[in-house]
């Protein structure tokens, strides 16, 4: 993996029937940043994400994951990506003892029981592993959901609004975990419909509308105040 | 080359999702009960619908049998790929690293042992309500090797539909026409048995639910990884 840009769109183009949602987008995550996707509902991000995790392809357009096209690498590529999607990806009726060793065997981690302990301990769900899923709060779930796309130690973390639904405790235990997550070699793309959130998680933001990143910035001395009126003269 | 990183390392996978369904099945008890209550129903109603007017339960009960059987079967086979779907993991699995015959296998394998495991109940009500054995060598084999062509052309086709919001319908609209050489051969198989013919008698059967056993299941490894370009 390169040092620079370990994210990297270029000119990505999808449509959905006569509907062009993303409309020749082009961005840059650099390794050991969080870049945060804003954009009204329907602008994309869901979309785009799922164009750079490979679950949707693009009409036009390419996705590089470490100077690596998606398109024209097998399906080795898929271990550099760690997704948190709005639903949970997780088994309901299993435990997250179960749910994680069987995506440890699915990445073909070595001594699983180690790596699932250890990942289960990180996101604070250790002493409820052998509890199903469906007994856990919301907040405990996306923990879990967390745990689940940073098992297999991916550089890339893709979290598409990993903070609805969470209360102010849940969401300081999530800022706490994208913090621990975001330092060294990752590069983490996260939407949010939260500018306080995304100013505190994020090392930039940009914003996503008429299917392009129509303005970028650096978070640092970017208060969500500005933000806000950046986005509502551009109106976002 | 498919089997990336060797062929244990792909077998591990496929078991992996072996055990996940069966795990998830044991779990949840989704597919495996509503199975055994639609398929013990249908011999009860079958058995009730014909018992004024044949003669012989043998003359029914080859077509009772895989009739119930592949009807039976479209409710474990919905839920195969549909409740990944509904409980939104199946994006889970797409993302693996994981050569997706394995995902097909995993799951063809789960289907097998949810059907088998009915097909036997089935068996087992079969003898109570038309006073038959059909607990015979020969036909336990012909119900092997048709239920394993049954799974393994209608786990691709539950791939195929299982984003459809018509899934229920669809499936077995699509799947129960390419069952026909199945269902021909599995009928012609047991009333074979019931009639107490030899295996020369029963060989060609055997024979052609073999061939379309291995044909659709390498047809469906081939055409697995292509249904999921936009999942």
């Amino acid at each position: 993996m390169s040092a620079s840009g370990l994210i990297v769109a270029r000119n990505i183009v999808k449509r959905y029937g006569r509907k062009r949602v993303l409309n020749g987008v082009e961005m840059c995550v650099p390794q050991g940043q969080v870049m945060a996707l804003l954009g009204s509902n329907g602008a994309g991000k869901s979309t785009l994400l799922r164009i750079i995790s490979g679950l949707t392809k693009p009409d036009r357009g390419e996705v590089l994951l470490g100077g690596v096209s998606t398109s024209k690498a097998g399906h080795e590529i898929r271990r550099y990506i760690g997704l948190v999607a709005h639903a949970p990806l997780l088994y309901d009726n299993l435990s997250a003892w179960d749910n994680l060793h069987f995506f440890a065997r699915l990445y073909d981690i070595q001594q699983p029981a180690v790596r699932v302990e250890a990942v289960l301990r990180a996101v604070d769900l250790w002493t409820r592993r052998n509890d199903p899923v469906r007994t856990y709060s919301r907040g405990m779930t996306q923990r879990l959901a967390i745990g689940r796309a940073i098992l297999h130690d991916p550089p890339v973390l893709l979290l598409d609004e990993p903070d609805t639904g969470l209360d102010p405790s849940s969401a300081e235990t999530l800022a706490q975990l994208i913090r621990m997550l975001s330092s060294g070699r990752r590069a983490i793309l996260l939407t949010t419909h939260n500018l306080e959130r995304a100013v505190a998680w994020a090392d930039s933001i940009s914003l996503l509308a008429d299917g392009k990143i129509i303005w970028s910035t650096a978070t640092e001395g970017l208060t969500s105040e500005k933000l806000r009126q950046v986005m509502t003269e551009l109106e976002v | 080359m498919r089997l990336n990183g060797g062929a244990l390392a792909y077998l591990g996978k496929v078991a992996a999702v072996l055990i996940k369904d069966v795990r998830a099945e044991l779990r949840g008890r989704e597919i495996f009960s509503t199975m055994t209550a639609f398929s013990v129903l249908a011999v009860l109603i079958f058995g009730m619908a014909f018992d004024l007017r044949v003669p012989r339960a043998e003359m029914i009960a080859p077509g009772v049998l895989w009739v119930v059987v592949l009807f039976t079967g479209v409710l474990g086979l919905n839920r195969s790929f549909g409740a990944e779907v509904d409980r939104g993991t199946l994006p889970s699995l797409l993302l693996a690293p994981v050569d997706r015959s394995a995902l097909y296998f995993g799951k063809m394998l789960a289907n097998l042992i949810f059907t088998l495991a009915t097909a036997l109940v089935i068996l087992a009500v079969m003898f109570f309500i038309f006073d038959l054995n059909l607990f015979q060598p020969y036909n336990l084999v012909a119900m092997l090797l048709g239920v394993i062509g049954y799974v393994g052309v209608g786990t691709l086709f539950a791939a195929l539909t299982a984003n459809s919001r018509a899934r229920e319908t669809l499936l077995p609209i699509l799947l129960l026409p390419v069952m026909v050489p199945v269902f021909v051969s599995g009928v012609a198989l047991t009333a074979g048995v019931l009639d107490g013919k030899a295996w020369e008698d029963l060989s060609q059967w055997f024979g052609i639910l073999a061939a379309f056993d291995a044909i659709f299941i390498v047809v469906a490894y081939l055409l697995f990884d292509l249904i999921w370009e936009d999942a």
